[in-house]
């Protein structure tokens, strides 16, 4: 590097603070390009291609009779897994952060795998035991249950880690006067923890559903893509890609995206809620 | 009495969050290990140095080197000008950082293809240019960007929050240079936060299926990932192959499991 020239040196400080200052914008400019090059100039691409034909080709690409059983079953199969989750979700983590056993780390662990582990490993893993040929006494292959339990499994932490922090940092003041005042494990549990969990046990919904509504990897090898049973819409759009169809694979794409959004807001939408609610 | 009730009823909850993350996910995964090594150590190994097999953990690598260092790079640019930067446009771009959560991996592929595929936005200026993105190795690093691009953000911007500008500011009224400052001052602060990112996403990168199935054309020995060999050998009945490419994809999962865990307590520490 050029050593300064002498004025650059008696530039006056607030100069100097300007220039500091200006930098943030520029780098995040440099982020914005970056952004729009990856992710926003392509989505744009998907919203003005399930439009090239007006509201007209974009109804009809979504009304197709197998597009709207895809959507329609990935819809209730996700709704399914959530309620699921929700109960289970919350259910490990009062065992995680009350319960004390032996190798309970190694299971606090276990909860991450599903994040970490490739989609494609997550099917295989789930037919491996449950399939045609796995030794469980049931064949999950190929089925509507087969795809929520990989769904369950893909969306396993969202709850889990959604509820652990809160949970933790409940103050356990109030439940044992509860308990002192004579109400029993159920109650205190209803009408003191579950209370102050519901925000993050609704966050942590919202994100698994989120990602359910989406899901692909985890999803190909189990359901087989039967249309009309047990095709997911994220299967159904590749298939439709593959047959090069991308006008009526965007019209659905734009669907999946206006769920996944109305979903994410209403997140973050209660996570400012749950904020502003604790001050 | 109380507390024989009590007892009970944490062995019951227990006991069924045991089992329903053992009948999930610890037996499922314990069964893929158990079944690449059915046939003996001699049959996985031989499966995983297959040319194919090679050339698909070759190519992944790939993927992450260039997807992760850029992607760490953008983190922390971004980073930086949400939490320090005032600029137009920011609550708007600090919101759209985290669509690609938001969006299915198939989705990602085709939005590719509308922009960078031959008869895409770009894809005339592309083709004059001589340059192939989809069905080639480009455009499944697009995708793997896409997929893995907001995690550095996420882990980053807390923690600069957190740290506040105190002492960027005395070290730059001490007459630091700006890149002194964040060498020095900024980087070593937010190290953790930043190591964080870059290990979720390493693991998204690794891991990604989808998004770079539908850019890939899947063509074995040049476009296949890992996980996309893992995906064709299954298709081909070749399970002990699938098992065992699956069992090096599970592997560097716990060994991410593993170093985030190892953060967790650096930082709890710091």
């Amino acid at each position: 590097m050029a050593s300064a020239p002498a004025s650059d040196v008696a530039l006056p400080r607030a100069r100097r603070w300007g220039l500091v200052s200006a930098r943030p914008a520029i780098a995040g400019a440099l982020a914005t390009a970056y952004l729009s090059l990856v992710v926003l100039i392509p989505i744009a691409a998907v919203l003005a291609e399930s439009m090239t034909d007006g509201w007209a080709g974009f109804w009809k690409a979504i009304s197709a009779p197998q597009a709207i059983a895809a959507v329609k079953f990935t819809v209730i199969v996700s709704a399914i897994v959530v309620a699921i989750n929700v109960v289970t979700g919350t259910l490990i983590a009062w065992v995680l952060v009350r319960d004390d056993f032996p190798g309970k780390r190694t299971v606090n662990a276990l909860i991450d795998l599903p994040f970490a582990l490739p989609t494609i490993v997550a099917g295989l893993t789930l037919l491996a035991l449950y399939g045609p040929k796995g030794p469980a006494p049931v064949d999950i292959g190929f089925t509507k249950v087969g795809v929520a339990a990989a769904l369950l499994f893909v969306t396993l932490p969202f709850v889990v880690r959604s509820v652990q922090p809160v949970l933790m940092e409940l103050d356990r003041e109030m439940e044992e006067a509860a308990q002192s005042l004579g109400a029993g494990g159920f109650r205190v549990f209803r009408s003191i923890i579950l209370p102050t969990l519901l925000p993050a046990i609704a966050s942590g919904a919202g994100l698994g559903f989120a990602r359910a509504l989406g899901e692909f990897g985890s999803v190909v090898l189990i359901s087989g893509n039967i249309p009309f049973k047990t095709e997911v819409a994220s299967v159904f759009l590749f298939g439709q890609i593959e047959s090069n169809n991308t006008r009526g694979a965007a019209a659905v794409s734009v669907v999946l995206l206006v769920l996944s959004f109305v979903l994410l807001l209403a997140v973050s939408w209660v996570g400012t809620r749950a904020e502003r609610h604790a001050r | 009495m109380r507390a024989d009730q009590s007892r009970a009823t944490r062995l019951t909850l227990r006991t069924i969050a045991l089992l329903y993350l053992g009948l999930l996910v610890a037996v499922p995964v314990g069964m893929v290990f158990y079944n690449a090594f059915s046939d003996g150590l001699a049959a996985a190994w031989a499966s995983v140095t297959t040319p194919e097999a090679q050339h698909a953990f070759w190519l992944t690598i790939v993927m992450v080197a260039i997807a992760v260092p850029l992607n760490t790079i953008f983190g922390i640019t971004a980073a930086l000008s949400l939490v320090r930067g005032r600029w137009r446009g920011k609550t708007i771009v600090s919101a759209l950082i985290d669509v690609p959560f938001a969006v299915s991996p198939v989705v990602v592929g085709l939005a590719l293809i509308l922009v960078y595929g031959r008869q895409g936005w770009f894809g005339g200026w592309l083709t004059e240019h001589g340059i192939q993105v989809i069905f080639s190795v480009p455009g499944m690093v697009i995708a793997t960007i896409f997929v893995s691009l907001p995690f550095v953000v996420r882990e980053v911007v807390p923690v600069l929050r957190e740290i506040g500008t105190e002492q960027e500011q005395a070290a730059l009224t001490l007459g630091a240079s700006p890149a002194q400052v964040f060498w020095r001052i900024t980087l070593p602060a937010i190290r953790w936060g930043v190591a964080y990112g870059v290990i979720l996403t390493t693991a998204r990168a690794l891991g990604e299926y989808g998004a770079v199935a539908v850019v890939s054309g899947k063509i074995v020995g040049e476009t296949q990932t890992l996980t996309l060999h893992v995906e064709e050998q299954f298709q081909q009945f070749d399970l002990t192959g699938a098992y065992a490419a699956s069992v090096v994809l599970a592997l560097i999962a716990v060994f991410v499991i593993l170093s985030m865990n190892l953060l967790d307590r650096r930082k709890e520490k710091s």
